[in-house]
Order: structure tokens, then sequence, then C-alpha cells
């Protein structure tokens, strides 16, 4: 569809657009956020400083940026989604040459007033190309073979620069979010039941190359691996992470020990608690009424989501929509998987909640251009 | 690329289809994180809830302030003093070398025990804290504290270290404590939970370390929240400890201090006993050291001072020396020839000077000899040729028996390290030991307490009280524990006839108050307090046959550590006997010389309660005694010492 089949119908304009936001949808972010600044404030011993204050100063930021990628048209973005990605593999490849080393692995570039993770901004500008290539492309050739390299292709190659960096968490997050995209798109699902079979001989084969010279995984990897199996063969080792953020979520309870009374986080027995742990605080304190209220607050984002690109008549929008969806839904799922215990220990942090201004940023600008679909959805 | 209506309506089911497919399973994903977290929130919250509080919860102990000892008069021995010490965390401090570098600008540092501390911080995990100043003063503490923010991982402490006010007066009897060694841990067998705490202190020698389980007392507990790395936020509740037992010996600090005063830099020992009561008013070895060196951990070269001295400062020469009695041994020969039967003390026995034993002469210290002699004047001038004729009559059997009787041979149960046993030798002993049987040049050197015979200066004050006495009585250095009064058995009667022991006492009382007895000019001339006495000088090499011929060497003119043992027993009062004194000067020479005088100040210094008056002195004497007196007040100044009344 172009500019003109959009015109054809009507789609609001000027300062009308903001009565069409997905207004629901805002306050649904903003209460997830509230949760982090509440974490946030509680892990610093109840002081607004060093987290919640920053992370609520980037949340206006982010509300800011978001609005205005609501406002423009869905189809200039749509344009861009080509070039938005080739700028970011290039962003990869810039940290692979010169990015400051941070937490042992090169990961962003200092801007100065912030530290861009481009790994972060490759989640969205994928989703962004994909959706844009599935629109492009004709609906019968979807599932031919050379049509699904390509696709495969625009995945692989920022994951690998990702895996170089080594960021294990953001690889698979970029593998699973495409792949996500694809098959909403249509792939045929024999495609995937092939990858999935690959996948299981990949990781078979990674067990089996372990100590020997062609060993596919980092050293650290392999132990993290280990202790998810096993978090009790070193509890004071790297399984420390599993086993104590199990006892902080575990001694929450129903109704938590109640705000700021967390005496797990408090008293540093949780490792980056203000980021990827901070789950573990929030079960602490406010119990499994806290714990479940949160993911049901990402549920709904996730159905409002749904809903919103069920109604948009045009694929891209459709497709943004879904991916950007489905990549909030792999942040959480990780992130709370690997702090229950149900996945290794990969570094994702909670989408919205963890202490992290790339992070923060780059979704609000996703969810913009979710508003933007809805906003310039025909009606 | 232009797609047809139908094209775009077909792939818009699909993806509506699809749509719903992965939301579905994303919304059965989010109810699976959702049972988890049921699952571990509900289910096993209980269990998580116990495994937070042992995270959080650290069980400390609270050692127990150690029992303190004091004299019979309540002065305090040993004490507790609050010690200010400065720890360090490895992991708080960041970069260790610089902190340090700033503390040293505000405390001394012992470069040793840095050394020490950096070699036990890189040993042990980075959250523990390591000692790194102990003993530091109260000003530098707060030097400290005021720079605390300049000194990340640095935390000034406060504990309790022992203290000996006395110093060197009583090193040899109350010993020392020390920070426990693994060594020390290793030998105790299911150590006490408080040993585990580095650098406790435990009693390591004498009477600290004897009495350690009552001194030492029981650990509290305290519950502490802790963080992840250890370090403790704040105290939950605790559960005090119970102090140890406070311990009073029988010592008489003033008498005690005094003869150390007195032994000065001899190397010698002497005890004070009383005769009544057995208690031990003073043991006293010298030199001495500072206990208070050790409390810490002493240094290498002081150690190594202390250990190469060859007056040995560290041997408890008063319980672990044992010397041939020498001459103090011949009342045991007499009594052991009374008992028999085979003398009167009105029998002579003619001294030529010497005896032929078995074809062996043996010597008369008095070259001429002293002609015809009876029991009071062989005591009072010690003619060695009677009592070898007594002995040669009585035999060892009846001696060893009497020496044991008046506690020779015997280890005496004392609080104290290496109380030695002595030797009283027998025909057995001999068979055993040397394989050799028993010879009557044996016997003749064993009367006047050579050759094999070794006593303790504690065994010879134990038999004099017991002569003086009448009663079989034991040394006593515990008088109480934690108020408790540790009387022993009232002492019974001795098995020897009172008149015997009246004879022997007769003789005692003539060396040193007839003018030709060998303790003349030891005597004391107040009449409520004459004393009674024997010297005695026991050879530490063989006098060659050769050397006999030239003339004896003098002892001045021997290497000092080949000068004969100087000894001196004696109890005063002489009619009602209240105290016996023993004093051996290793290598001092002649006994009346060296040692008489020394136990003659002493037996008045404890007969009076204090400096004597310069009337109980013979008068040709009062000179010299008022410019020694004059002397040892300074040498032992008016202490500040504490005393504790007792209920």
């Amino acid at each position: 569809m172009s500019y003109l089949e959009y015109n054809a119908k009507y789609v609001p304009t000027g300062l009308r657009k903001v009565f069409y936001l997905n207004w629901p949808l805002v306050l649904l972010l903003t209460a997830v956020t509230g949760v982090g600044f509440l974490m946030l404030y509680s892990v610093a011993g109840g002081s607004f400083s060093p987290w919640a204050e920053p992370q609520m100063k980037r949340y206006v930021l982010g509300l800011a940026l978001m609005l205005l990628v609501a406002v423009v048209p869905i189809w200039f973005w749509r344009s861009v989604s080509g070039a938005a990605y080739i700028a970011t593999l290039l962003l990869l490849v810039l940290v692979e040459i010169m990015g400051s080393v941070g937490m042992g692995a090169q990961r962003w570039i200092d801007l100065g007033f912030m530290r861009l993770q481009p790994s972060e901004l490759m989640k969205i500008t994928l989703v962004m190309c994909l959706a844009a290539y599935y629109d492009w492309l004709p609906a019968k050739r979807t599932s031919h073979p050379i049509w699904v390299l390509i696709p495969v292709f625009l995945i692989l190659l920022p994951t690998a620069l990702v895996l170089r960096q080594p960021d294990l968490g953001t690889s698979i997050l970029l593998v699973t979010g495409g792949a996500m995209v694809m098959f909403l798109a249509g792939v045929h699902w024999a495609y995937f039941t092939a990858v999935i079979g690959l996948a299981v001989g990949t990781v078979f084969a990674v067990f089996q190359s372990r100590g020997t010279t062609w060993q596919l995984l980092k050293d650290y990897q392999y132990r993290r691996i280990d202790t998810f199996l096993d978090p009790s063969s070193d509890p004071l080792g790297a399984g420390y992470h599993i086993t104590q953020s199990k006892i902080a979520l575990g001694s929450g309870g129903w109704t938590g020990r109640g705000f700021m009374q967390g005496t797990q986080s408090r008293l540093n027995f949780l490792p980056e608690k203000h980021t990827d742990f901070i789950f573990t605080t929030l079960a602490e304190e406010f119990g499994f009424i806290g714990a479940i209220s949160l993911l049901a607050l990402y549920a709904l984002i996730i159905l409002f989501c749904i809903s919103s690109a069920l109604l948009n008549k045009d694929r891209y929008s459709s497709l943004l929509t879904l991916g950007i969806a489905g990549a909030l839904f792999l942040f959480f799922a990780v992130n709370m998987s690997m702090v229950m215990g149900l996945a290794p220990v990969v570094g994702v942090p909670l989408p919205l909640v963890s202490y992290g201004g790339s992070a923060m940023l780059v979704l609000m600008i996703a969810f913009g251009l979710v508003q933007s679909a809805h906003v310039h959805r025909p009606r | 690329m232009r797609k047809s209506p139908a094209e775009v309506g077909e792939s818009h089911t699909r993806l509506t289809r699809r749509a719903l497919l992965l939301g579905g399973a994303q919304l059965a994903f989010v109810g699976a994180l959702g049972l988890r977290m049921r699952h571990l929130q509900v289910d096993q919250a209980d269990q998580f809830r116990l495994l937070a509080e042992e995270n959080r919860i650290n069980i400390r102990l609270i050692p127990p302030a150690r029992g303190e000892l004091f004299d019979r008069n309540g002065v305090v021995l040993a004490r507790n003093e609050p010690s200010y010490r400065i720890t360090m965390v490895r992991e708080d401090a960041g970069d260790v070398d610089d902190v340090i570098s700033r503390l040293a600008t505000l405390v001394e540092l012992d470069p040793d025990d840095l050394d020490r501390a950096m070699t036990e911080m890189r040993r042990s995990p980075p959250f523990l804290p390591i000692t790194v100043a102990d003993r530091v003063s109260w000003e530098e503490m707060s030097r400290v504290a005021v720079n605390a923010p300049a000194l990340p991982g640095i935390t000034p402490e406060v504990g309790l270290s022992r203290y000996y006010p006395l110093r060197g007066d009583l090193a040899h009897v109350i010993g020392y404590v020390g920070p426990i060694s693994d060594y020390d841990l290793s030998k105790i067998e299911n150590p006490d939970q408080l040993l585990r705490i580095p650098r406790f202190q435990i009693g390591k020698v004498g009477l600290e370390g004897k009495m350690e389980n009552n001194l030492r007392g029981k650990a509290g507990t305290k519950r502490v929240e802790v963080n992840a790395v250890g370090r403790v936020m704040r105290e939950l509740d605790r559960r005090e400890g119970q102090p140890g037992d406070d311990v009073q010996l029988t010592i008489d600090q003033q008498l005690q201090s005094y003869t150390q005063a007195r032994l000065g830099n001899e190397s010698a020992a002497a005890v004070i006993m009383d005769c009544q009561s057995g208690d031990l008013l003073a043991i006293a070895s010298s030199p001495t050291f500072d206990p208070n060196l050790f409390v810490e951990g002493i240094s290498v070269p002081a150690y190594r001072a202390l250990t190469e001295n060859d007056h040995r400062p560290l041997a408890a020469k008063s319980v672990q020396g044992t010397y041939p009695p020498g001459s103090t041994f011949k009342m045991i020969t007499a009594l052991a020839a009374l008992k028999e039967g085979l003398f009167s003390p009105d029998d002579t026995v003619w001294c030529p000077g010497h005896l032929e034993v078995s074809n062996r002469r043996f010597h008369c210290w008095k070259r001429g000899g002293h002609g015809h002699v009876g029991l009071t004047q062989a005591l009072r001038e010690s003619c060695d040729v009677y009592f070898y004729q007594l002995a040669l009559e009585v035999g060892i059997d009846k001696i060893s028996a009497m020496s044991t009787k008046l506690g020779l041979g015997i280890r005496h149960d004392l609080p104290m390290s290496g109380v030695a046993k002595g030797l009283n030798p027998t025909r057995d002993w001999k068979a055993q030991v040397r394989g050799e049987s028993w010879v009557i040049g044996d016997t003749a050197n064993a009367s006047i307490g050579q050759g094999f015979v070794l006593a303790s200066p504690m065994q010879l004050a134990v038999m004099t009280a017991r002569l003086a006495s009448g009663l079989e009585l034991q040394p006593r250095l515990v008088k109480s524990v934690n108020g408790v009064e540790q009387a022993g058995a009232a002492p019974q009667t001795l098995d020897i006839n009172p008149t015997h022991l009246d004879q022997v006492r007769r003789g005692m009382y003539a060396v040193s108050n007839h003018r030709r007895g060998t303790a003349y000019g030891s005597r004391i001339i107040a009449d409520e307090y004459r004393l009674a006495g024997k010297t005695g000088t026991s050879q530490v090499r063989n006098i060659t046959a050769a050397e006999r011929a030239r003339g004896v060497t003098r002892n001045e003119d021997l290497p000092w550590n080949r000068r004969d043992h100087a000894l001196f027993v004696n109890f005063a009062p002489y009619d009602t006997p209240r105290v016996a004194v023993s004093v051996v000067v290793e290598h001092g020479g002649g006994g009346s010389k060296a040692a008489a005088p020394i136990a003659r100040d002493i037996t008045l210094q404890a007969l009076y309660g204090g400096t004597p008056p310069l009337s109980a002195y013979p008068s040709k004497d009062r000179a010299k005694i008022e410019e020694q007196q004059e002397e040892l007040d300074r040498l032992v100044p008016e202490r500040e010492i504490t005393r504790r009344n007792r209920a």
C-alpha cells in the first residue's frame, strides 16, 4: 500500500493523531516502568540515586521519543527499514573494531551522554527489516527456498556479530525474534521443523565439542550451562547466582516481605540486583502476588499488540507489531526463566524494569513504531 | 511488487492464524512462568525462607573474659585490658598497598607484623578481617577512626588482651598466654569453637597453661545479620558467655617481688613456704623475663635473646631445675640414722678429713678434719665424714625412704610447667636406669647430697617445711578458684620421731647461731625470729686427685659454669616455725657465702611482712644491709597494683 492508498481511507492527521494513539498500551508501559522505578528505589536502599532517578529521566525521554515516532507515518518507517538495518549492522561492526571494553565483552559505543548498544538496536531494526521484506515479497514466494534464505541471512549476519562480542543472550533473542517474524509471515512449517532438528543437533555438537580444539562456546558459557543443569554443583561459584536468586524469589511467599524489606537483595546476596536480577527483588518484596501482577502486565501488553496487529490492514504494520511484541515476550520470558532457574543465566535484562539506558530507549522507540502502525491504520 | 487482492486476503488470513497461534504459545509460556512462580513462592516458600535466614544470619562467638589472677591479698597478677587493634578487609580496601601506606602515616606499623598480616591476607578469603596492627594506643586508634573515610576496609576494633602488671616478677609461676597456633590446635581433641577464633589467646605455659580450662570461660554467641560478603550489618541478639574463673594464688606479691629483686641477675631460685599450711608465699627464679612479650606473639630476635642467654631466663628453676642438694641433704641422712637407733646424737665420729670406703678416699670439705664430732657439731660445721660414717651403717635404702618422707623424689602436684620429680636414688633405680649395681661409694656420695641425688628448690623447701613443722605438708599454690577456697586435706603428722626432728633442728639452729656454724654470718639476732638453716655447696664437677694435691681451685678462679652451686635451706622462727625457705644460686660458689644471706633477707622480709628493721641483723652487717635495702627499694619501686577486695 502506498501513501495514496492510505489516503483513500480515513487516516488521522496532525494533532488528531494523539487521540488515536493506543492509550491503554501507553498506560501499560508506564505501569511496568513504574514497577521498575519502585524496585530500583528499593534496591538502592530507599534512594532515588543511583538508579531510580536516571531511569525516570530516561523514561520521560523514551516516552517523548515514542510519541515522536508514533506521529511519523508508518510508511515512512517502512521505507527506512532497510537503511536502519544496514546502519545498525555497521554500528555492530564499529563496536567490534573500536568499542570500549565493558564486562569482558565489547558491547557499546560511548556517545557521551549514554552508552549505545547496537545489539539492542538490532533487535528492533531486524524486525523492521524482516517486516518490510515480507511486505514486499509476494505471498506465494514466501516459502520458496531462495526467498527463505535471504531473511535467514539477514538474521544470521547480525547474530554472528553479536555472538562475537560475545553476547549469547542477545544472539538467542535475535535468532528467535527473527524466526518469529518469518513464522508469522507464513514460511512453511517444514523449514521450522528442520531448523529445530538442526538446533538439537547443534546443541549436541556444542556439548561434544567441549574440551576439544574446536570448542564452540567460551568456557564461562559452558560453566553457566553446567550450573544451570545442576546449580548445587557449585553453590558459591557460578551456581551462586541461580541459587541465591531462587532463595530470594522463594522466600517472598504469597505476599512478600514488604516494600524495601527484602533481605536478600538488600544484603547483596543477589548479583546484578538492579539489572538482570531485579525480578527477584520484586518477587521477594511483593511475593507471588507482585510477581504474577507484573507477568500479567506483560501479558496484557502482548495481547494489546496482537489485537492492534490483527486490526492492521497492511502486512508491514502487522508483522512489525507482532515482531516487537514477540521481542518483548522473549525478553521477559528469558529473563524470568533465568531467575527462576528454568534457563541458564545468559544476561538478558527484564524489559522496561531493569536499569539500563539503551534497552529502555530502544524498547520505547519500538513501541513508538507499534503506535505509529496503530495510529496510521486506515479506518 | 503488485499484489492481487486475493493474494493479499489469503496472506492476511494466514498471518492472523499464525499470529493467534504464536500469541497462544506465548500466553501458554506466560502461564508456565506463572506456575513456576507459584511453585517457588507458594509451595516451596517455607524452605526458601529458611535458606534466606541462613544466608542472612550468622552466629558469631563472643570471646569470654579470661579469669583474672590475684595474689593472697587480692593484688592483681594478671588481668584483661582493652586492646585496640586495626583490622583490614582486603575486599573492601581495594588497593591494599595504597591503604596500608596511608595507614602507616597514622599508626606505627611493625614491619614484621605487617609481613605476617600480608601473608595471612593472601591466604584467607577476601572478606575476612585480618589484624594489621595490634596493641594500638588509644590516640592512634582515634586517629584511624577520624580518618576512616580515607581508609576503606580498615576497621578499628576493641578486644581484651592479657596484661601482667608484675611483668617478670611472677613470670615463671603464672607463665603467659599467647595466640593459639595450629600446633596447639592439633594437640587438642575436639577443640572448643572459641579456639578457632584467629589469634585467640590461650594459656601456653605455667599456671595460665595448666589451669586453662578454669581460666578460659565459655563463649557467648551473638546472632548478626550479614550481607553476602560477610560484613556485619546489625546485631540481632546476643547470649552472654561465662567469664573464666578468677584464681587466687597463695603467693604474696610483695614478698615475691622482693625475692625476685633480691635474687637479682644471679642464675638462682628461691621458694618460700608457709610452715603451717604449706602455702607457697613466693616462688622466684632469676633471671626472669617479661611475659607480656609473649601475649601477642614474641618477635624472633627477642625470643632468641631469651633462649641464648646462658642464665636461662625462661626456665622456672624453682620447680624445673634439679640440683644435687649437697649438705642440705644431711638432715635426711641424720634422721635415717637416728630412726635406726644406730646413733645417738651424742655419739661422736672421728673426722681426720677423709674416710676410706672400699679403697676409695672420700674427703671432708675441711682438709684438716673436724676431730671428734657429734650430730649437732656435724650439722653445724657440715662435717662430711660424720655423714659418710652414718650412711655406711644405715644403708641407702633407709636414707632413700627418709628422703621420700620429706618430699624429695616426688613430683609435687602444682599447676606449673615442668614440675621436676628430682631423683631419689635407690638400688633398683641404678639397676634399671644405669644397668649397674649399687656400690658402697654411691651411698657415701648420697649421704652428703652428691652423686645421684637431685632435688629442685621447691622440693628442698618442702623438705625444710616438713622438718620444721613435723607435718606432712603439701605445697599449695592455688588458694581459691572463683572465691571457692581450694583447701587440701589437713596435713598429717610426719611418721618421724619428734625427738629426732628436734635433735636435727637443734643442729640447724647451730648452723646459723653458733659462732662456728657455717651460716653464722647470716644469722638473725632478733630473738623472736631466730633462724635455723643448713648450707649446701654442691659440686658440678669431679675434683681430681691431682687437683686436690695442688690444693682445690677456688671457685672464683673457675669459669662461671664450672663453679659449685650454692644452696641454703632454713626455717624461722626457730621456736615456732612460720616459714621455710630454700635458695639455690647456680654456680654461686659456697652456700654460706652466696645463698645464706639471700635466704636470711627473704626470711626476714616474710616474717616482718615488709622491710625488716636493721636491728634484726648483726650490728656489723647493718651498714651493708641498709645500703642493700635502699638499692632494692629503688629496684622494687612502689608499684601501682590495684587491689581488688574479695568477698
